[in-house]
């Protein structure tokens, strides 16, 4: 095996790189938002409650990227 | 693995014997029929489906049957768990209008909770809305119910501006939003409504369930237990977890779906 065939080589399930492709995004993302959450919060306790639940809100709608990158390769193997 | 094998704990194999980690996948998910009519499968997910959508009308039934003045403790339970939804949904979100959606929100959010906390309940212990045709169709129930609101509310043409033209901004920028607000409001909510309860379900049932076949395989040898006890504290720890997961899905999928109706409700100006 010629030394570029081997640096190309990837063993084992290749959809594992895909999902640590598709966790950076949404690990960002989370991190924004539960980042600002808090420090909304710290600014204004009085409205954490709204705050909270809009921030729950926006950690499901950016979570559900890095499941879809979950699950694909289950379905794709 | 086979799908006819549901468990690890079938096959005697563990750590340092030279035989690899069962580890769970798709075949997990795949259940035998229990029987069959006419070509009509019932297995384990719609058996317990069904149990779930039981037992949440007998609470339902025995608290709100024959309601007091003064609550007794079941009715205060229910009371409470009802206006969670009509409180901090319906009304939070849509506002005095989405009284009429109150039945809807409030039926999808228990059945969606049910669905869930049946990974948690000993024997039965499957995530039922982890078999995508189970929130593939109460996605289809909420998308059926606010494109008829969108269009009984705004009329045709009303209703596609509604869908695809969002009112107060530049022209220019029309020629851009409209396609995308099109394809986002028709076929992609639905879609992410689905997959993003099946997905959270799906990831947190394999998680319990690498965790769980992890304890199995490393027992055997004296390092291999303390391997097995710090893979049963993970489980647990993940099934705690999970509880927190399941009530924040089925909180969330009634929210989105609070809000889209509430888009839907918006009339055109």
């Amino acid at each position: 095996m010629s030394a570029l065939e081997t640096l190309a080589a990837v063993e084992g399930n290749v959809g594992t790189i895909g999902y640590g492709l598709a966790a950076i995004g949404p690990g960002i993302g989370i991190g924004i938002i539960f980042g600002n959450g808090v420090q909304a919060i710290a600014r204004q306790p009085e409205a954490a409650g709204l705050i909270r639940q809009n921030m729950l809100l926006g950690f499901a709608v950016v979570e559900a990227l890095a499941l879809i990158g979950f699950v694909v390769p289950f379905i794709l193997s | 693995m086979s799908s006819d094998q549901l468990l690890a704990f079938e096959v005697d194999c563990h750590l340092f014997k030279d035989c690899g980690f069962p580890a769970p996948s798709v075949w997990s998910f795949i259940f035998d029929p229990i029987f069959e009519v006419g070509g009509f499968e019932f297995n384990k997910p719609m058996l317990l489906a069904f149990i779930g959508t039981l037992g949440i009308l007998a609470f339902f039934w025995a608290a709100f049957a024959k309601p007091k003045v003064v609550p007794g403790k079941l009715q205060m339970v229910a009371e409470a768990l009802y206006d969670f939804v009509r409180r901090g949904i319906a009304r939070e979100v849509i506002g005095k209008k989405g009284d009429a959606f109150i039945p809807l929100l409030v039926s999808l959010f228990f059945f969606v909770w049910m669905l869930n906390l049946w990974a948690l309940i000993p024997i039965a212990q499957f995530p039922v809305s982890s078999v995508i045709a189970y929130p593939a169709g109460l996605a289809l129930v909420v998308w059926v119910t606010y494109m008829t609101v969108t269009f009984k509310t705004n009329g045709f043409v009303g209703g596609i501006r509604n869908l695809c033209v969002p009112s107060g901004l530049p022209k220019p920028i029309y020629v851009m939003l409209t396609p995308i607000e099109f394809i986002s409001n028709i076929f992609v909510r639905p879609f992410t409504l689905a997959i993003r309860l099946f997905a959270n379900m799906f990831a947190g049932h394999i998680l319990i369930l690498i965790f769980t076949i992890a304890t199995w395989y490393m027992l055997g040898t004296l390092l291999g237990t303390v391997y097995a006890t710090a893979s049963f504290v993970m489980t647990l720890a993940i099934t705690v977890f999970e509880i927190f997961i399941q009530a924040l899905q089925a909180y969330v999928f009634t929210v989105l779906t609070a809000t889209y109706l509430s888009q839907a409700l918006e009339e055109a100006h």
